[in-house]
C-alpha cells in the first residue's frame, strides 16, 4: 500500500489532534525542564570547585541524581515512572501522563546543558564581577545567565528537539501524539500514508525549531 | 594604605604544591603608585589577587585601610571589595551588557539608589573619555576603550585602592601611554593608591613611585623607583633596567678605545657635565664621551654617562675619586689597555 492522498484527507482530524497532543506534551515538559532544570544547572555550576558558592557535598549529590536519571533509557523511564504518573495526574495514558516522564527526562538533560553553557564563560569575567563586589545573586543573574544567554537558548532548542523525539516514543505506551498515531496506524495497520505523514510532520517540526532556535540565539548574542 | 604581612600562597595541584607567593611583606603608602615587576610565573598576579582576596592566602595577613581583609568572609568581604577597584589585562567586561550597564553593575553592587546611577555613570564616562560609547557593547570597542570601561567600572564606588593586573600588556604603545596617563591622573586627582603589576619596566619608570621586584614568589628587591634605577642590587633588577636604560657599547667602539672606560652616574639635580669638565681641567686626563643620557624618573633626572678616560693610571684614579666626592657614582667598566 503506497501513499493515498484521499486517505490522508480522511485522517486529517486524527493528525490534527495528534499534532496538538505532541505540542502539548513538549510544551509542558519544556516549561518544567526550564523551571526545574535551570536552577539545578545553576546549582551544578556555582557549587563547583573554585566557584563562588563552592560546596562539594551539594555538587556531588546534585551531580549524582542528575546522572542517575540520565542513565536510564527513556523507554524504561516511561514504564518505571508509571506510579509517579498515576499519583500526579491520576491516569497513565494520554498526553498529560506522558508529560510526566518527558519532564523527568528533560530536567537533567537541560540542567547539564545549562551547566556547560556556564562553563563557556571566561572565569575572568566572573572574577572581575566578584572583585567589583557583586552579590551572589548578581553573579547569577547579571553574569552567568546573561553571558550564557545564547548558549542557554541553543540549549532550549536542543532540548525541544530531543523532546519531539521522546514524545514520539511515548506513543508506545499510549501517550498520545504523533508517535501514538504512527504506532496505531503505521505499525499495527501497515498504513503507509500515516507513516509518511508523521515522518514529514516530525521533520518539519524539528527543522522549524532549529531555524527559530538559531535565529533567537543569534539575536540575543551581543558579542 | 596596604600592609602585606608574611604573605604566602601555596597552590595545591595534582602534581604537588606550587608556591605562588612566598613569605612576602610589603607596605604600600596612601597615594602611592606601586609597581611590582617580575618575569612570567614570578607570582605577581598571585600576590595582587591576594590583596582583594580573589585568592585566599595560605598564610599571612593583608590590611587595607586598617581592615584586616584576611579575617573577612562573605558579605563583609564583599563590602570591603567595593572600596578596592581592580582592572585586568583582558578587561573582563560583561560582553552582553553595554558600556553603561557594565559601569552601572558596580553601582548596583553597592546598592546605589536607582535615581543616582545615571548621573554617576555619566560622570565616570566623562572622566575616562567614553561619553559617546555609552550604549555600545564591548565587542565594538578597541582594547584601549575596553580598558577605560574597566577603569570606570573599578572607580564607581570611590575606592581607595586600584589594583592593576598587567593593565596595559594587551595594548599597543600609544594606547598604553594614554592608559598610563589616565591612571596617573586618577592617582593625582582622586588620591587613589595604585598597585600595578607588569613585566614591562617601562611602565614602572613611567608612573610608579616605588617598586618591588619578584622572583619565584619572593620580593627580592624593593625601594623607590629612582633608587632602584640608580643603584640596582640584584642581577635580575639590572636585567630589567637594561630593558629601558641600556648602555651597551658596540664592540667596534670598544675595540677602538685605549683608555679606562667608566660609567658615571649623577643623581638628582647635580650638574653632571659641569663636574666632568672640572675634572678634565684639574687632572692630567683626557675624556671622551661614548654614551650618555639623562633619564627622568618621576621628574627627577638621573644622568648616566659612559666615557673613556686617557692618562696615567694614577691621574685617572685621582680624577675618578674627584667625581665620586662630588656625589656621583663611578663604575669602571674596563681598565685602560
Ligand atoms: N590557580 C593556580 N593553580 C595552580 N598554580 C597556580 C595558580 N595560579 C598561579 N599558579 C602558579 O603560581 C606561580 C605564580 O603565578 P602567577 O600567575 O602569580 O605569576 P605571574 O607573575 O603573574 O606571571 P604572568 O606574568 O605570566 O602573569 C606560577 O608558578 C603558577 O604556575
Ligand atoms: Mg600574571
Amino acid at each position: 500500500m503506497g501513499f493515498d492522498f484521499n486517505h490522508l484527507i480522511e485522517l486529517i482530524p486524527d493528525i490534527n489532534q495528534a499534532f496538538f497532543e505532541t505540542m502539548y506534551m513538549i510544551a509542558i515538559s519544556l516549561v518544567v525542564a526550564i523551571v526545574i532544570g535551570l536552577p539545578i544547572g545553576i546549582l551544578l555550576y556555582v557549587t563547583d570547585k573554585g566557584l563562588f558558592l563552592e560546596n562539594r557535598w551539594v555538587k556531588n549529590t546534585a551531580g549524582f541524581v542528575v546522572n542517575m536519571v540520565r542513565s536510564v533509557p527513556f523507554i524504561i523511564l516511561l514504564v518505571a515512572l508509571i506510579p509517579l504518573t498515576e499519583f500526579l495526574v491520576h491516569t497513565t495514558i494520554g498526553p498529560a501522563a506522558a508529560s510526566v516522564s518527558l519532564s523527568v527526562a528533560a530536567i537533567p538533560f537541560f540542567a547539564r546543558i545549562v551547566e556547560s553553557a556556564f562553563r563557556e564563560i571566561d572565569k575572568g569575567v566572573i572574577e572581575a564581577a566578584i572583585a567589583a563586589g557583586a552579590t551572589p545573586w548578581m553573579l547569577i543573574k547579571d553574569v552567568l545567565l546573561l553571558e550564557a544567554r545564547s548558549g542557554i537558548v541553543s540549549g532550549i532548542t536542543l532540548t525541544l528537539i530531543s523532546l519531539v523525539g521522546f514524545s514520539a516514543m511515548a506513543g508506545v505506551v499510549g501517550g498520545g501524539g504523533i508517535g501514538d498515531l504512527a504506532i496505531r496506524f503505521g505499525y499495527y495497520r501497515y498504513d503507509n500514508t500515516i507513516m509518511i505523514a508523521t515522518v514529514v510532520i516530525l521533520i518539519v517540526i524539528v527543522q522549524l525549531i532549529q531555524i527559530f532556535g538559531d535565529l533567537i540565539t543569534k539575536v540575543v548574542d551581543k558579542r | 594604605m596596604i600592609k602585606i604581612h608574611n604573605l604566602s600562597k601555596i597552590y595545591k595541584t595534582k602534581s604537588g604544591s606550587v608556591k605562588g607567593v612566598d613569605d612576602v611583606s610589603l607596605t604600600v603608602h596612601e597615594g602611592e603608585i606601586y609597581g611590582i615587576v617580575g618575569y612570567s610565573g614570578a607570582g605577581k598576579s598571585s600576590l595582587l589577587r591576594c590583596i582583594n582576596l580573589l585568592e585566599r592566602p595560605t598564610s599571612g595577613t593583608i590590611t587595607v585601610d586598617g581592615i584586616d581583609l584576611t579575617s573577612l568572609k562573605g558579605e563583609k568581604l564583599r563590602l570591603a571589595r567595593l572600596r578596592i577597584g581592580m582592572i585586568f589585562q583582558h578587561f573582563y567586561l560583561i560582553s552582553q551588557k553595554t558600556v553603561y550597564e557594565n559601569i552601572a553593575f558596580s553601582l548596583k553592587a553597592a546598592k546605589t539608589p536607582a535615581n543616582l546611577i545615571k548621573a554617576r555613570v555619566e560622570e565616570l564616562l566623562e572622566m575616562v573619555g567614553l561619553t559617546d560609547k555609552r550604549d555600545v557593547y564591548p565587542a565594538q570597542l578597541s582594547g584601549g576603550q575596553k580598558q577605560r570601561v574597566g577603569i570606570a567600572r573599578a572607580l564607581t564606588n570611590n575606592p581607595t585602592v586600584l589594583l592593576c593586573d598587567e593593565a596595559t600588556s594587551a595594548l599597543d604603545p600609544t594606547t598604553t601611554k594614554s592608559i598610563l596617563d589616565l591612571l596617573k591622573r586618577i592617582n593625582k586627582e582622586l588620591n587613589i593608591t595604585i598597585v600595578l603589576i607588569t613585566h614591562e619596566m617601562k611602565v614602572v619608570k613611567e608612573i610608579c613611585n616605588r617598586m618591588a621586584i619578584m622572583q619565584e614568589g619572593k620580593v627580592i628587591e624593593e625601594g623607590t623607583v629612582y633608587d632602584t634605577f640608580a643603584d640596582p642590587q640584584t642581577e635580575l633588577t639590572k636585567e630589567f633596567i637594561k630593558s629601558v636604560v641600556s648602555f651597551e657599547l658596540p664592540d667596534a667602539i670598544l675595540n677602538k678605545c685605549q683608555g679606562t672606560i667608566v660609567k658615571v652616574m649623577f643623581k638628582g639635580d647635580v650638574a653632571g657635565e659641569g663636574i666632568v669638565s672640572d675634572m678634565l681641567k684639574q687632572f692630567e686626563v683626557k675624556g671622551n664621551f661614548l654614551h650618555g643620557s639623562i633619564e627622568y624618573i618621576q621628574e627627577a633626572p638621573l644622568g648616566i654617562f659612559v666615557m673613556e678616560l686617557m692618562g696615567e693610571s694614577e691621574e685617572t684614579n685621582k680624577a675618578l675619586q674627584f667625581i665620586e666626592n662630588r656625589s656621583a657614582q663611578v663604575e669602571v667598566l674596563r681598565d685602560g689597555v
